[in-house]
């Protein structure tokens, strides 16, 4: 780190708003697991899960490498490549929820 | 530059020499908003699909195609909503390399339509179902 520091804090903001999405994700998942649960597990149900939970780590790994990318002064723009994949995780669960209920 | 020389933002997502190419690179904070706010739009999403499910999950008075129709509404809603979020993003990272307004977008409001319009039907469907 160096010894200017950005009084808006704005790394910092972008790395809880990393941490929030990824939060929230997590969130999505366990409503999965938990109509799952009720449901009383099919081989369907768990494939819809494992996609879930799978995209969520993708998305957790995606989220931590832009943090270390956050910390220094300055640091870069988000590459196409992260948003791109950010995006691709969601829909991915929402096709994982989709297999999951009907 | 004539509209002919601009690549779409669709080629842009895929093409990461392309944008830097594009302008100049703003002030990092400006790129910093821009990514929180692709991030808050993510998040939208991620409460559209929440929502799907939940909704399958706890209608359970209402007749089954009707709830699977509303949650398919939802999931489909939450996947367009995180697909469009990068190509916002990516809109807004070339109108700032570039100098211009930041690209006006008519979905915020449709959103905000859409999500009042839902939660009535859904009210009067949960009362008239409850009721019958």
């Amino acid at each position: 780190m160096s010894d200017a520091r950005d009084p808006a804090a704005q790394p910092e903001r972008t790395r809880f708003a990393w941490r929030r999405t990824t939060l929230a994700f997590a969130v999505v998942v366990v409503l999965e697991m938990r109509r799952l649960l009720l449901d009383g597990g099919s081989a369907r149900g768990y494939a819809g899960l494992s996609l879930a939970l799978c995209t969520w780590l993708v998305f957790l790994a995606a989220g931590q490498r832009r943090i270390t990318r956050l910390a220094g002064t300055a640091p870069a723009a988000m590459g196409q490549g992260l948003a791109l994949g950010a995006g691709l995780c969601v829909v991915a669960l929402a096709t994982s929820a989709a297999v999951l209920l009907f | 530059m004539s509209d002919s020389e601009r690549p779409s933002a669709v080629r842009l997502w895929f093409s990461p020499r392309r944008l830097r190419a594009e302008g100049s690179t703003p002030d990092y904070r400006f790129s910093l908003a821009n990514e929180r706010t692709f991030l808050a739009w993510v998040r939208t999403a991620l409460a559209l699909v929440g929502g799907g499910i939940a909704a399958d999950q706890f209608l359970d008075d209402m007749n089954a195609p009707t709830r699977t129709a509303i949650a398919a509404v939802l999931l489909a809603g939450g996947a367009f909503c995180a697909v469009r979020a990068v190509n916002h993003w990516i809109r807004c990272e070339r109108a700032m390399r570039r100098g211009e307004d930041l690209p006006e977008s008519r979905f915020p409001g449709l959103l905000a339509v859409g999500t009042a319009v839902a939660a009535v039907v859904l009210i009067v469907a949960v009362l008239v179902g409850t009721g019958g």
